[in-house]
């Protein structure tokens, strides 16, 4: 490479991690430097080669790594020749030749011999080429149908500030890509003789829904590519940047979000197992191990030089979890579930509550069963968690619950409250707190909206705060991982 | 560095076709991050899934350039007498006692903390070894974080500091693999060493390859089945989701059972080699059997 290239690589790559500390990535001064080394040994025109180098040294979490393609897509989208727009000369006549082809090949083309190209096509032909593409699983003709349709379908118009979206929403809807599934499925199952079996009909489906997903993907590259190309690769960098999942707000997150947090949140479970439990691996204050002892010494001609202790056992945690899960935090409401499960598969002796305005002990459906979905299902279901109207009741849910359970709080245990305290006005019976707080090891409170909320309307989350340990802020997993920081 | 780098590979593609030659079949951030841990000179850090072929990847760069395989198994309380290296203290004690008489003090210390006493374990014994080898340092995420620091010296600067002897630098830079089952974030000193390779389940093309090089007998379309209902068993919410190797094992499975076209009853019959929870198989022949 020579110098002037080295330098404008450089420069390209400096702005490409620019953008990804923009969008959250932790990418560290080494981890910069030994992409720059990466990249002399991987050309750039070799792009998959190229994304993986770039990934291997800049991304180190796996869960970063859809963050990661985005910006690289939007970043890298017009540097490189293959990736330039269907308008373009090359590309559209490559096209118009594959749909020669394509008719020549099958018959099908009735009375439309003359048409030589894919944008002389009806909407009902498009729908049907893309049909066929999708049955064979022509990757080719795939690809081409995306662009033609995002250049038919999307409106998109230069100079609109508007999110890529809204340009997929509108293209998809024209396509109707749910009815041409059954339609697929249909076609398959009549060329077919009757005797396939159902196992073998239910795969075909999922192949079809596999290749319409693929097709899918397609045409949102289409789109970002054709935005960046519009308003430049750095406005459209902040407009299509997905979050990390650490930073993907509780409250909010999608299916596909939550999905990622569930995998995000077993190691954490780990670490707070271990803060919890404050491991004394190192330092000496066992009593002396004689056995042990007496082994060594063997070592020494029978000279017990080197005494060994006995480690002192950690003291096992006890977690007690009182969540809310009522409507006004039901998003949260799963994810606490989802975190009272991962929490019981780590500590010996966790209890887990739920309330709304009466409380329930839930922890047998967790033990009971292997699938979380099952015991969230249950536990929506099932628990006795309403006394009067369902509407959140902090005072009453706490009051019952040092009523029964009170006496199971012991020196050892810590309690984790988990809610808003949006209490509608009722009493707060903050007392339960205090006493609760002099009897455990320790009290924390977990809210999970904004901090700016707090005690604003019917919050009273102050007047709780005060006799715990400490109230934080949990909306996403970044926060939910500084608190288990602080507990060490 | 201790010594220059020798490149092993040429491009991506020999990465890819050599692999390919002893039947482990590399997707493009495979090969791409193989061939650039060798420019580079940097170990790399493989995470995924259990059982989607980390280790066999190490196993397979080795056989394919001829290097020996140094292994370093990791578990929870290993410690550096484990990892790097050993005094052999029975023998200093009886070197001391066979001339008590004779020498200095000072020659007999000087004469106990040499290479003579000192037995190599894993990560030593692949720098100062004179053959070209690959260290494999398998479920690095068993150990706890204070041992990791262990690994720090060795992965960046190829040496080991032995107080006594001083520093031992690498005589050639081994390819250096690490493994992890994600089971624990690892420190970001160690993340920030390595190069990082996630291994996922493969896609469903690559599967089926997967089984047709492995499993031989096996027919295309019986590949080819077997990867699509692998495929959309591991879509269901599972406790463990199958991996590459039990698919292999389905694959040997039908074929010793004579198996030509797998319909509902075969599939739920064998299940229970691709899973292995109660829970797991119970829910997939649920599914299974539910059509649409």
């Amino acid at each position: 490479m020579s110098a002037t290239e080295t330098r404008s690589m450089l420069d390209l790559l400096n702005g490409f991690v620019v953008q990804l500390r923009e969008a959250g990535l932790p990418v560290s001064l080494t981890e910069n430097l030994d992409a720059m080394d990466a990249v002399q040994h991987i050309p750039i025109e070799d792009r998959e080669a190229f994304k993986y180098a770039l990934g291997a040294t800049l991304v180190k979490n796996q869960a970063h790594w859809r963050s990661f393609e985005t910006v690289f897509e939007v970043y890298f989208s017009l540097r490189g020749p293959e990736y330039k727009l269907a308008n373009s000369d090359g590309e559209s006549s490559e096209l118009d030749d594959l749909w020669r082809e394509m008719q020549d090949a099958s018959q099908e083309g009735d009375g439309r011999g003359g048409a030589g190209s894919l944008d002389a096509l009806t909407p009902e032909e498009i729908a049907h080429l893309l049909m066929q593409a999708l049955m064979q699983g022509d990757q080719a003709l795939m690809k081409a149908l995306a662009r033609q349709a995002v250049q038919r379908f999307a409106g998109m118009e230069p100079g609109r500030p508007v999110g890529g979206t809204y340009y997929l929403y509108r293209t998809l809807r024209n396509l109707d890509l749910d009815g041409m599934l059954a339609k697929m499925a249909d076609a398959a199952n009549h060329g077919q003789e009757s005797d396939a079996g159902r196992l073998e009909q239910r795969l075909e489906r999922e192949e079809f829904e596999h290749r319409i997903t693929e097709f899918k993907a397609e045409v949102e590259a289409e789109i970002r590519r054709r935005l960046v190309a519009d308003r430049g690769a750095e406005a459209m960098a902040k407009t299509l940047r997905k979050p990390l999942p650490e930073d993907v707000e509780f409250m909010h997150a999608s299916r596909e979000e939550m999905v990622s947090l569930r995998k995000a949140l077993q190691p954490l479970t780990r670490k707070l197992a271990a803060r919890l439990a404050r491991k004394r691996r190192h330092g000496r204050k066992g009593p002396l191990d004689f056995r042990n002892t007496v082994r060594h010494s063997l070592s020494y001609g029978g000279v017990p030089a080197e005494p060994k202790f006995k480690y002192p056992r950690p003291a096992k945690p006890e977690l007690m979890v009182v969540a809310d899960i009522s409507g006004s935090v039901a998003a949260f409401a799963r994810f606490t579930l989802m975190l009272v499960y991962a929490i019981s598969n780590q500590f010996s002796k966790v209890r887990s509550f739920v309330f709304i305005d009466g409380i329930d002990e839930v922890t047998d459906y967790f033990k009971a069963t292997e699938d979380i979905t099952e015991a969230i299902h249950r536990v929506n279901t099932e628990a006795d968690v309403v006394w009067v109207d369902g509407h959140s009741d902090y005072g009453h849910a706490f009051e019952v619950f040092w009523e029964r359970y009170g006496k199971d709080i012991s020196p050892k245990t810590t309690v984790l409250l988990l809610g808003d305290a949006r209490n509608n006005y009722h009493a707060s019976q903050s007392w339960v707190i205090k006493e609760m707080r002099m009897k455990a090891r320790h009290v924390y409170w977990l809210n999970p909206e904004p901090k700016s909320y707090w005690n604003t309307g019917d919050s009273i989350v102050g007047e709780y705060g005060n006799f715990t340990d400490g109230v934080y802020e949990c909306r996403n997993l970044r926060q939910l991982e500084g608190f288990v920081e602080k507990l060490a | 560095m201790a010594s220059e780098l020798v490149h092993r590979f040429e491009s991506v593609q020999q990465v890819r076709d050599g692999l390919r030659d002893i039947d482990y079949l590399a997707d493009d951030g495979i090969a791409g991050v193989a061939y650039l841990a060798d420019r580079l000179g940097k170990p790399v850090l493989v995470e995924g899934p259990a059982g989607t072929g980390k280790t066999q990847l190490a196993k397979s760069i080795a056989e394919m350039t001829g290097a020996r395989l140094i292994r370093l198994q990791c578990y929870e309380g290993m410690d550096e007498s484990k990892a790097l290296f050993e005094w052999n203290y029975k023998k200093q004690l009886l070197r001391i006692q066979a001339d008590k008489n004779s020498e200095s003090w000072t020659d007999i210390h000087d004469d106990i903390f040499s290479d003579e006493f000192l037995l190599t374990r894993p990560l030593l014994e692949a720098i100062t070894a004179d053959d070209p080898v690959v260290l494999l340092i398998d479920e690095v995420d068993r150990v706890e974080v204070e041992t990791e620091a262990l690994l720090l010296e060795i992965l960046s600067e190829y040496q080991v500091s032995i107080p006594e002897l001083g520093t031992i630098e690498a005589k050639q830079i081994p390819l250096v693999f690490l493994t992890s089952n994600n089971t624990r974030e690892l420190s970001e000193a160690l993340k920030r060493r390595c190069l990082f390779l996630h291994v996922d389940y493969p896609s469903m093309e690559r599967e089926r390859e997967i089984v047709l090089a492995k499993v031989p007998g096996v027919t295309d379309s019986l590949a080819e089945q077997i990867a699509r209902v692998v495929r959309s068993i591991r879509s269901l919410d599972l406790k463990k989701a199958p991996s590459v190797s039990e698919t292999i094992d389905w694959a040997r499975t039908l074929l010793l059972l004579n198996i030509e076209t797998i319909d509902e009853t075969v599939a739920k019959e064998t299940l229970h080699i691709l899973l292995k929870y109660q829970t797991d198989i119970a829910k997939a022949a649920k599914d299974l059997s539910v059509d649409e």
